[in-house]
């Protein structure tokens, strides 16, 4: 007899507006309280407390313009936050400074989400869409030096770049990133050769997000269809479609695996959340809290497994926090 | 009857006198049934037992031959036997031949397809009567392709033909199709012309399988022509006449034993096969279980049961319905509008009255934008619930569109079934508890869109006049059912007099009386559907009197569906008006319509029109015998 899935254990209300982005970070000991960082349609970017369950701080720093990615570098005292205003802003939190210590001006008017990979102490890569039509720009972090641009050789009409990851094997080996295009295929590229190594198409619709496990060398992605489609990556860096997976509802906006990849997360356009196993794609539950499409999902990276949560950021201007396969 | 060959010249010729004044006699049976079976044994080896018994036939006077083949032909049992007892008979004798390709196959049609297969299979099998066979198929094919042929004769003689036809076509060889490969073309575009222009769905579908089985045969390599129609037994046997199953034999004992070694060869391989299926099998689940046993066993799912598809919300007003239906680019919004507007309409009648008109208006155009299963169906509903929640209006509205311009014939049908769908909610008592329709008085009258509409009505009117029948001579009384106020009362004029007003009006795109007479049989047919739901309303003798009236002026038309609604609208008004109203204000119309339905019983070819017009006589007969047991 299965058991009904479980009900979220807080919902975070405040934001005024639909929530785009979502980042944990509950890594420290005490006395840090772990934190969660939202961003929102009104260009708000909200720490919250998880422990009082209320708003600590609210960052405006994109001009009322969507926020719609956050990502810490290296705790939660440095924040990174890409907006409509066609600025990705890097902030100061220590001490309870909330200032915008660089900014870079990404003239591009997409949803693309940026992604960043630490390639050594203090030195970052970050991925982001750039100004041209079907580019991906390769920037090192903090002394925005561009290490390189992708362009897809021309005819290829892969159209925008839609999700980004830059992951490396190890701390030595050259970093590679996956993006996914507008046309659904998943394009892996070299950054040192600043060439593609392998494209797959997945979709028949735009790739919405994506995202890959190293270990196991192998990522899934969704779109605005109906199928989740998972690929690997064999030894000659290729991808090759492994599995689908059939949805009821169309629609993928966010697919995000935990880290200790047993089981991953998909935010789906009809307002739910669904939990796979992540080996064999085993559907394991259907959230079903909020009332509007949700716009990402996000796993926290607690050092305790049993406290680990979920969250869910939705247009209905919620955040549901669940704890789902903890004790694994 | 036995014979001493060797050597004697004998004749025969008194036999077949005997033979042939018998046979004309009408003892056909008797002789034939002795005389066949002994023939046949005696003739299967004997080359001169057959040579005698073609001298037999030979030799019966032309005068008497007719009866002679015709029993030989209805008694042998089968083709090749025939083909030994008869010889070269219709080559050699006149008589014989135009019995055999011109009287019993397209004047007579009564007989059995076990005749036809004799009788075509007999031509068949002689080099000489092939060519007789192709003549006896060009025949077939003119008659068949004959569009007056097709109007005028009986459904059994059209399908009587249409047997035939298969049955030749299932002997012809491609040598003989090559030949006459350009006229079966030919007329076969013909014959399906007509056949597709009736009206009866019997008549249509004799013409679409024959078209079919001749397009198959014409044409064996490339596309071949395929109906679409409904598939019965009746279907099924005439598509069976075109293959030709070899001719069984009276078993010997020798194949039987064979076939029972082959049938026990057979089930030691059945056992084997399955003995190693079952030594594979075992093999493969344990790769598999090795596999599931490293999967995330240690993660239970959740009840998924409540995760089912997203539906959108349709609206809630009647008013938001219009707005959606004329003008929303949000498809799916229309399409739960679509789904969801009778059940709006039925539970908001006030709101409802207040557009009804706009909203007959807009179902009555509105064309199907996404793919919904049973459209047609939920705009029909739809339609209905308008017009019963505000008849008067939408019925004017209904009426005047029928016999407007730019119409679709479709549509125009749409006005009809829907005001006889409503005619009938209107009518039926809102039933407390128990059913209004108390076992077979009065069945449920299932009107569908479609021609099959016609065969039901017939039905219904036919048991209900059956059952009033059996009453008035029986004079019982029945149970009294639970009443109610019929609500069609007030409103049945108007649906039925604009109805009936313009029919004789052609307009440029829509003439009833002309080539869209599909139409006017539907006309007829719904007019005596909403004249029967009329019984006990006030209107019902001036529709009465009207659709009398309408019956005369139409009772010379060509097409049979159109004569069988005459003949229902008839029954209709005889069962509806109480009689006193008939016989006192309607006795010319009635004395006239007697003497048609007399004329009718008798003259017309459609073997229904004949019954429904007896049953109105009969009708009429129980009337007058009523009057007169009631004491005025």
């Amino acid at each position: 007899m299965a058991l009904p899935p479980p009900d979220p254990q807080f919902v975070l209300r405040g934001t005024g507006a639909a929530v785009h982005a979502l980042h944990f970070s509950c890594g420290n000991q005490e006395p840090d309280v772990p934190i969660l960082f939202s961003g929102s349609e009104n260009g708000f970017i909200h720490v919250w407390n998880l422990k009082t369950h209320r708003v600590d701080k609210t960052l405006d720093g994109h001009g009322g313009r969507s926020v719609y990615c956050v990502e810490t570098m290296g705790g939660k005292n440095r924040l990174l936050s890409q907006g409509r205003d066609q600025r990705i802003c890097l902030w100061d939190l220590a001490e309870g400074r909330t200032s915008v210590t660089n900014s870079v001006f990404t003239e591009n008017v997409g949803f693309c989400r940026c992604t960043l990979l630490k390639v050594a102490q203090g030195r970052w890569l970050m991925a982001m869409a750039a100004k041209g039509p079907e580019e991906v720009q390769v920037l090192e972090l903090p002394s925005k030096t561009s290490v390189c641009t992708l362009k897809p050789e021309v005819g290829a009409k892969l159209g925008m770049p839609m999700c980004l990851k830059l992951w490396q094997h190890n701390c030595d080996s050259q970093p590679l990133l996956l993006a996914g295009y507008e046309d659904g295929s998943v394009v892996l590229w070299n950054l040192l050769m600043g060439k593609a190594l392998s494209q797959l198409v997945c979709h028949q619709e735009p790739v919405m997000s994506l995202d890959f496990d190293l270990e196991k060398a192998k990522g899934i992605s969704g779109s605005s269809e109906k199928v989740l489609s998972i690929w690997s990556l064999n030894e000659q860096q290729n991808l090759q479609v492994y599995k689908t997976h059939k949805l009821v509802n169309a629609g993928i906006s966010d697919i995000t695996i935990r880290p200790d990849k047993k089981i991953l997360a998909t935010a789906g356009w009809d307002h739910r959340i669904r939990i796979f196993g992540w080996k064999k794609l085993k559907p394991l539950a259907v959230l079903d809290y909020h009332t509007a499409t949700v716009h990402c999902v996000s796993f926290s990276d607690h050092r305790n497994p049993s406290e680990r949560l979920l969250a869910a950021g939705s247009k209905d201007h919620r955040i549901s926090i669940w704890s789902i396969y903890a004790q694994t | 009857v036995c014979f001493i060959p060797d050597g004697l010249d004998c004749s025969i010729s008194f036999v077949s006198h005997v033979l042939g004044k018998v046979c004309v006699h009408g003892r056909q049976k008797e002789i034939l049934s002795v005389l066949i079976p002994r023939l046949t044994d005696l003739t299967k080896s004997d080359c001169i037992w057959q040579r005698i018994c073609w001298r037999l036939v030979e030799c019966v006077p032309d005068r008497w031959m007719e009866a002679v083949v015709l029993g030989f032909v209805q008694r042998t049992p089968g083709a090749d036997v025939l083909s030994r007892l008869l010889g070269n008979l219709v080559v050699k004798n006149k008589k014989a031949q135009f019995v055999v390709t011109q009287k019993l196959l397209l004047l007579q049609y009564g007989h059995t397809t076990a005749v036809l297969q004799n009788l075509l299979g007999y031509l068949s099998l002689d080099g000489l009567r092939r060519a007789l066979l192709i003549k006896v198929l060009q025949e077939l094919l003119e008659t068949w392709g004959s569009s007056s042929a097709v109007k005028h004769s009986p459904p059994e003689q059209q399908q009587y033909i249409s047997k035939a036809i298969l049955i030749c076509l299932s002997h012809l060889k491609e040598p003989e199709i090559e030949t006459c490969r350009q006229e079966l073309l030919t007329s076969m575009m013909e014959g399906t012309k007509c056949h597709l222009d009736s009206n009866l769905p019997q008549i249509r579908r004799l013409g679409m399988i024959v078209a079919e089985s001749i397009s198959s045969k014409i044409n064996t390599d490339g596309p071949v022509l395929k109906f679409q129609y409904e598939e019965d037994d009746e279907a099924r046997e005439l598509k069976s006449l075109l293959v030709q199953s070899p001719p069984f034999c009276v078993v010997p004992s020798l194949p039987d034993d064979d076939r029972n070694e082959k049938a026990d060869a057979a089930v030691p391989l059945v056992l084997e096969s399955n003995k190693k299926s079952h030594t594979a099998a075992p093999v493969m689940p344990d790769e598999e279980s090795d596999a599931e046993l490293d999967s995330d066993d240690d993660l239970i799912p959740y009840d998924m049961s409540e995760d089912k598809e997203l539906k959108t919300k349709a609206p809630v007003y009647i008013r938001d319905c219009i707005e959606v239906l004329t003008g929303s680019e949000d498809v799916d919004k229309w399409e739960a509008t679509v789904k969801a507007l009778e059940g709006l309409v039925r539970k908001n009648p006030a709101a409802t009255r207040e557009v009804s008109v706009e909203l007959a208006k807009i179902l009555l155009h509105l064309e199907e934008k996404t793919c919904i299963e049973g459209f047609v169906e939920l705009r029909q509903r739809a339609q209905v619930a308008v017009l019963t929640t505000d008849p008067i209006p939408v019925a004017k509205y209904l009426t005047s569109q029928f016999y407007s311009l730019n119409y679709s014939l479709r549509q125009r049908m749409d006005i009809l079934d829907v005001l006889v769908l409503a005619a009938q909610e209107l009518s039926c008592p809102k039933s407390q508890g128990k059913t209004k329709h108390s076992g077979a008085q009065k069945p449920c009258i299932q009107l569908l869109p479609g021609s099959d509409s016609s065969k039901d009505w017939r039905r219904i009117v036919d048991e209900r006049i059956k059952s009033k029948t059996r009453r008035f001579a029986t004079g019982q009384s029945q149970a009294e059912l639970a009443s109610s106020p019929n609500e069609f009362n007030s409103v049945a004029g108007h649906f039925f007099f604009p109805l009936i007003q313009h029919f004789d009006r052609p307009l440029t795109t829509f003439d009833l009386l002309g080539e869209d007479h599909f139409v006017l049989g539907r006309l007829v047919h719904t007019l005596a559907v909403l004249m029967y739901l009329a019984v006990n309303t006030v209107a019902v003798t001036a529709m009465g009197k009207a659709l009398l009236e309408f019956v005369w002026a139409l009772r010379f038309h060509t097409d049979s569906y159109v004569r069988q609604g005459l003949l229902s609208c008839i029954s209709s008004t005889l069962l509806s008006v109480p009689t006193e109203r008939l016989l006192e204000d309607m006795t010319e119309e009635l004395l006239e319509t007697q003497s048609w339905l007399g004329d009718v019983v008798e003259k017309d070819p459609d073997g229904d029109c004949r019954r429904l017009a007896l049953q109105n006589l009969l009708l009429m007969e129980n009337l007058k015998k009523k009057l007169r047991t009631v004491p005025s």
